[in-house]
């Protein structure tokens, strides 16, 4: 449990040196790939639409993101089918 | 002799790059082992104020380069360690002066006579960083626990491993640690999470630093400065020595005092 003094001295969850690292941590992840966040959701657009000329895919729960494990980056698609016996 | 290159640099300016360069130089001559120090900043000179030599200077960088001296004239003696030797940057002179396979030339023809070539990069990602990376076995990088000073680092760090120069070795610098136990400064490991690079330093904020620049004697001799003590670890990290972490709670301040004693520790 957080002492009293500990929050008197800001030392929570909102205190602004973490506020730094969650703001950081977003910046480093775009300036390392040089992909800014409107590219990204340009490319899960791009992607959605190629995708769904094969296969019938669940749009609303597509998700894409760069995930960090030390200094390299991994780009992580998680596409939902959607099962044949959905469709009408 | 077979002497190793390293350049000191950071990406944005005033993180401490010359105060770490003049210090990590003062420490490694003091055990007796041949050091120079080349200031890179081409038109910015910087170095010879911070290790007190600017009185002594005659040839510089460009001149050794341009051939209108020899190497060894544009090696300033240090005022107090035999080993110690700077080699200024030209100060009417512009970066493009220099080219990266010069300062390779260069090095190489230290690297004969000296044990540690240690190279201040100038601030930046242009042709000034190009000329001192260019000749590097190690890369220190320099930063401040500071949103700004913690992303250029991210941005230079990439660029030393897509030159094929790194891992590069991180030196935090002006930690204060009264505002990271505050939450108000980010410590020594969120920096280190973020960049995902290896330490080499943690340097507190200490006023010694500033006062000892002002006398033109860097901090590292003043055997009561945290900041110099800190330099000193680095330098034998640097010579491989394995060497325990300052503890910088040590200077705790007053209301963290009184939180321990009411929480009971911790």
């Amino acid at each position: 449990m957080t002492s009293f003094l500990e929050k008197v001295a800001g030392k929570n969850r909102t205190s602004s040196a973490n506020r730094a690292k969650e703001r950081l941590h977003l910046v480093l992840v775009h300036d390392r790939t040089d992909l800014s966040p409107e590219d990204l959701r340009s490319l899960k657009d791009r992607l959605i639409a190629v995708i769904s000329d094969y296969v019938q895919i669940d749009a609303g729960q597509t998700e894409i993101q760069i995930e960090t494990d030390g200094r390299e980056q991994t780009l992580i698609a998680n596409i939902p089918l959607k099962s044949p016996r959905s469709r009408h | 002799m077979n002497g190793k290159v390293v350049t000191i640099t950071s990406g944005k300016g005033g993180v401490g790059k010359t105060t770490t360069t003049a210090n990590l130089g003062i420490a490694l001559a003091s055990t007796g082992d041949k050091v120079v120090c080349i200031d890179s900043d081409i038109g910015l000179r910087n170095l010879d104020v911070v290790m007190g030599l600017e009185n002594r200077i005659v040839y510089d960088l460009v001149d050794a380069i341009e051939g209108r001296c020899r190497t060894s004239q544009a090696m300033i003696r240090d005022k107090q360690f035999e080993t110690l030797f700077l080699i200024p940057a030209a100060q009417t002179r512009d970066k493009n002066a220099v080219s990266p396979s010069d300062m390779v030339r260069l090095c190489d023809a230290l690297r004969e006579e000296l044990d540690w070539i240690l190279i201040d990069s100038p601030a930046g990602i242009e042709r000034g960083f190009r000329n001192a990376l260019a000749p590097s076995d190690e890369v220190l990088v320099v930063t401040n626990p500071e949103v700004s000073a913690v992303r250029d680092a991210d941005r230079i760090i990439g660029l030393v491993e897509a030159e094929e120069k790194g891992p590069a070795k991180l030196i935090i610098n002006r930690i204060n640690p009264g505002m990271v136990k505050r939450g108000d400064m980010l410590s020594a490991d969120d920096v280190v999470e973020l960049l995902a690079v290896k330490l080499i330093g943690i340097v507190p904020e200490d006023e010694a630093v500033l006062v000892s620049t002002n006398h033109g004697s860097p901090v590292v001799l003043n055997e009561k400065s945290r900041a110099g003590q800190a330099f000193a670890d680095i330098a034998k990290r640097l010579k491989g020595e394995t060497v325990p972490w300052m503890d910088l709670d040590e200077k705790d301040g007053f209301f963290n005092r009184i939180g321990k004693m009411i929480s009971g520790g911790s």
